[in-house]
């Protein structure tokens, strides 16, 4: 599987991190989250062993979506909600791009809801990256269809009575066949699943736990947190187990039908009782079941949670123009005017 | 011939079918109509049909008409008012009537005619028998039962015979216009090739109606429509969204590209993403999208990487798509928006006509948005304008919406076939690199417009997007002056087209005392009228348009040769208002109609006069 492939990464010679950095004077707020996914962003394009007119940035509206003006790549800065569809179009109609469609929770998962479940649904070769800070930030500070709930915001002064939406589950939900999370502070977790999502064929979500340092700040900090770093994180490596803690003697075990969190060594646990992750596998039970995972009860689970193989929509439309070539009866337009019903006036 | 009744030669001739929309009165329609023009017949086509797929059986809602007009003359409008209506039903004859001229043959029939079918229709008592037909001549024929008839021995269920009914009054028909059965005929066995049944069946039905038109003595006489002085060349039939289905294909062949089509279905456009989906042998991507708004930026984003997008709909989805065609002019990209227009506002009357989003196409977007807008008007020269779009669209680098309407959609007509290598040249402004650093909006001097950098290329990596940008280099600019600029540059950019497109043509002399101003779907009965008068001596001009974003450039010229301009359309008069803005001076009258219809040429001739 490609997604599994760390190990044969074409690292092109010419490239670096600096190749893919444009002109243009970054302007996200000091302290921003962004900056870090911007940077393991440069540092992962030159592990793809493509060129740099291959690469593509699309994006909605939203912080996160100023981002293509910072890869000296080609990108295209559209309009609210709407990035799927545009990338979608790219996509099919140059399919040699590497095309990536950056993202924030307010662009994919309000506005753009519809095109972002759809575009997961068709299964095109796309990678989004979804900047989930769980509020609007470029219209300084209104509740997002992922803030907590009850949190107080400029639009919701006695605190936000919507439920919040997971984008995790909503893309498995979408029959999603690639779902990582990863977070702003882990530079290099970023880095990495940007390559491997990009070696995977098909949409590929990687939802990023991003913190917005004015409206919002550390939304995220019960994962991110340096003190809380150890116990609740989970970094799930497909075919091992889900280990985590500061000694790496916790585990997520499964009860029943539900998880929960083991020592090793206590009530008689051992290794052996510790789920091995199954980023492949096919039913997306135990992968909703991570994705849930909240704290002060879980860890949150970071990593490739899910990359399934699944025929794409870019590759079933090649298909379809061979076999429509087969059986064509014309092979040009001229030809195509000419044909069926006419009649000769003399 | 070898009937006994005396045959009569006529110019030209309407004829309508209408019934329950489940008795397949398009197929009936369509399958006259192409008799007809093998036969050599100018013609001209209305379907007339309801929203609801299936209507109550038997009502005045579920009633689906079809009128066709076929000639020895030339032909440009279905006409006014049918001179033979077949009604398959009560509703259908209720419905109907009023399309009939004073005189004309009224075919019923008469299986379908009592009181439990009466009252269905809406109907107090028989109308066979209140002399409500007095003024016309009353066919009554037992269609159902002679079908039936015709069609014992046949191991058929009585529901599919029945259902042969049509071809029974199509057979009728043919007999009526001394037309050969041959081409329903084999239309038949290549239908129904899977099932020998219903070949032999309808073969039946139509062949029993032919004969029975032939032998009974209830009709009057039978009629011949000699063939029209048409322009020697091969034909075929064609409909206005299969002609601009067509047009956009030729066009994306022409320039080299493939023709991306992201689409959200709607009536009455979705016939053109049926037909394009047929075509990927051709290269031609259709991407169905989740709605209106993915359907337009899937296209936008297909241009982006350097195919040729389009999107089609209707005004409904127009609509919607607003803010992205305002992106694509913002980043000028290339971009072709067909919108088929229909009765709104909202919903509105989606299967009827009207040319109401004449504005929404002009100014349906945020801020100073110009783009280029065509329109075709009739259904073999959507296949031209179509072709037009796409050929401004990219040697413009400007969105071009293409207006066509539910009339001029699903009408048809003969269409001389043309030869792909006649068609217009397309020159496509791709960007080049010249050894300097590369800018998006480098311009061209004479259209102002920026060059096609397709992603991909090496050396040409840009950022391109909604906010606003610094000429020449793109940058996200927010300079005052800059922004001025740049909103005159996309308004230059439109008006220099008017350089690029013909001459605005006027059929008469030139001058005289009424201009007849019309764009769009409304040419074939404004030229029907006006030459009517011409030929009575009247001094009345037409002018029909179908540039009208930009304008041709001698338009105010040609407005000035006349005392009067009457500019005719099917809304409140959106038109004339953008050509009094235009040209203040000129005075400018307007004649409206607003019912889902197209107008008649007695209506337009008695305006006309009235000015006169």
């Amino acid at each position: 599987m490609a997604t599994n492939s760390v190990d044969t990464v074409h690292v092109n010679p010419q490239l670096t991190k600096k190749d893919f950095t444009s002109d243009q004077l970054v302007r996200w707020c000091p302290g921003c989250g962004d900056y870090a996914i911007l940077s393991a962003m440069q540092n992962a394009l030159p592990q793809l062993g493509l060129k740099k007119e291959d690469f593509a940035f699309i994006s909605g509206i939203g912080c996160a979506a100023r981002f293509p003006y910072y890869m000296s790549t080609y990108g295209f800065h559209t309009i609210h909600g709407r990035a799927p569809a545009i990338a979608s179009g790219v996509k099919l109609s140059n399919p040699d791009l590497s095309v990536w469609q950056i993202t924030g929770d307010g662009d994919s998962l309000a506005i753009g809801g519809n095109h972002f479940i759809h575009a997961l649904r068709r299964n095109i070769d796309i990678n989004i990256l979804l900047f989930n800070n769980e509020i609007y930030g470029l219209t300084k500070g209104q509740l997002s269809p992922t803030s907590k709930l009850g949190l107080v915001t400029k639009s919701t002064p006695l605190g936000g009575i919507d439920r919040p939406f997971s984008a995790g589950e909503l893309a498995l939900g979408a029959r999603g066949t690639f779902f990582a999370r990863t977070i702003d502070t882990n530079p290099k977790l970023m880095t990495q699943i940007f390559v491997e999502s990009s070696r995977h064929k098909g949409t590929s979500l990687i939802e990023i736990l991003q913190n917005c340092v004015i409206f919002n700040d550390k939304t995220h900090g019960a994962v991110t947190a340096k003190e809380n770093k150890d116990d609740f994180q989970l970094h799930l490596q497909h075919g091992e187990r889900m280990l985590f803690g500061k000694e790496k003697n916790k585990g997520i075990r499964l009860n029943g039908f539900k998880l929960e969190v083991v020592t090793i060594g206590e009530n008689g646990i051992t290794e052996d009782d510790i789920l091995i992750h199954d980023a492949h596998d096919e039913d997306t039970t135990k992968h909703m079941m991570l994705i849930r995972m909240q704290p002060p009860e879980f860890p949150m689970a970071l990593g490739i949670i899910r990359a399934v193989k699944a025929p794409t929509y870019d590759d079933l439309t090649k298909q379809q123009y061979e076999l429509s070539k087969e059986n064509a009866k014309f092979s040009n337009v001229e030809e195509l005017l000419q044909s069926g019903n006419t009649w000769e006036v003399k | 011939m070898s009937g006994k009744q005396q045959t009569e030669e006529l110019e030209k001739v309407v004829i309508r079918f209408a019934g329950d929309s489940g008795d397949g009165m398009q197929l009936t329609g369509s399958q006259f109509t192409l008799t007809s023009a093998l036969l050599g017949n100018d013609l001209a086509t209305f379907p007339d049909f309801p929203a609801e797929i299936r209507a109550p059986q038997g009502t005045v809602e579920g009633v689906s008409g079809f009128q066709v007009q076929i000639g020895k003359i030339d032909i440009f409008t279905p006409g006014d008012e049918a001179d033979v209506l077949v009604a398959m039903n009560p509703a259908a004859l209720k419905s109907n009537l009023q399309w009939v001229r004073k005189g004309g043959n009224v075919i019923i029939d008469s299986d379908s005619f009592e009181e439990r079918t009466f009252k269905r229709a809406g109907y107090e008592g028989n109308p066979l028998e209140n002399g409500s037909l007095q003024d016309y001549n009353l066919i009554e024929a037992p269609i159902t039962s002679l079908t039936k008839t015709s069609l014992q021995g046949i191991a058929l269920d009585n529901k599919s015979v029945v259902r042969c009914k049509n071809m029974f009054a199509l057979g009728v028909a043919y007999w009526l216009f001394d037309r050969s059965m041959d081409q329903t005929l084999d239309f038949l066995k290549a239908k129904f090739k899977k099932a020998p049944l219903l070949v032999e069946a309808n073969s039946k039905a139509l062949q029993a109606g032919y004969y029975y038109a032939e032998t009974v003595e209830a009709l009057p006489s039978n009629y011949k429509v000699p063939a029209a002085k048409i322009e020697p060349g091969k034909y075929r039939h064609i409909s206005g969204n299969q002609a601009a289905a067509w047009g956009i294909i030729a066009a994306a062949e022409k320039m080299g590209k493939k023709l991306f089509f992201g689409s959200y279905p709607i009536t009455p456009a979705s016939d053109i993403l049926h037909e394009l989906s047929k075509y990927k042998n051709l290269g031609v991507t259709t991407f169905q999208a989740e709605d209106e708004i993915a359907a337009v930026c899937s296209a936008i984003g297909a241009s982006y990487a350097g195919e040729l997008g389009v999107t089609a709909s209707a005004g409904p989805g127009i609509a919607l798509k607003g803010e992205a065609i305002g992106l694509a002019a913002m980043v000028e990209l290339p971009l072709v928006i067909i919108d088929v227009q229909r009765g709104g506002p909202s919903t509105g009357l989606p299967t009827k006509t009207e040319q109401a989003d004449f504005n929404l196409a002009m100014f349906g977007r945020n801020s100073d948005c110009p783009i280029i807008v065509v329109a075709s008007s009739t259904p073999s020269n959507c296949f031209s304008f179509a072709y037009q779009a796409a050929k401004l669209t990219v040697e413009h680098m400007t969105p071009v919406m293409f207006l066509s309407d539910g009339y001029l959609a699903n009408g048809s007509e003969p269409w001389k076939i043309p030869s792909v290598k006649d068609l217009p040249e397309i020159v496509i402004p791709h960007a080049r690199l010249n050894g300097q650093e590369f800018h998006p909006y480098v311009r061209d001097e004479t259209k102002l417009s920026r060059f096609w950098a397709i992603p991909g290329t090496e050396g040409m990596e840009h950022r391109i997007g909604g906010l606003e940008k610094e000429n020449i280099t793109g940058n996200v600019s927010y300079d005052p002056a800059n922004h001025e600029l740049m909103v005159k540059v996309r308004q230059e950019k439109v008006s220099k087209v008017a350089g690029f497109i013909p001459d605005q043509e006027v059929i008469g002399t030139g001058s005289g005392e009424v201009l007849v101003v019309g764009w769009g779907s409304t040419y074939g009965s404004l030229l029907t009228a006006v030459k009517q008068l011409q030929g009575a001596g009247k001094k009345v001009d037409l002018a029909h348009f179908n540039y009208l974003s930009p304008l041709p450039k001698n338009t105010e010229a040609i407005f000035k040769q006349y005392k009067k301009v009457l500019v005719c359309e099917l809304n409140m008069g959106q038109f004339a208002a953008y050509l009094r803005s235009i040209y203040p001076e000129v005075k400018i009258e307007q004649f409206n109609k607003i019912q889902g219809l197209p107008f008649t040429v007695m209506e337009l001739k008695e305006k006309i006069i009235e000015l006169l």
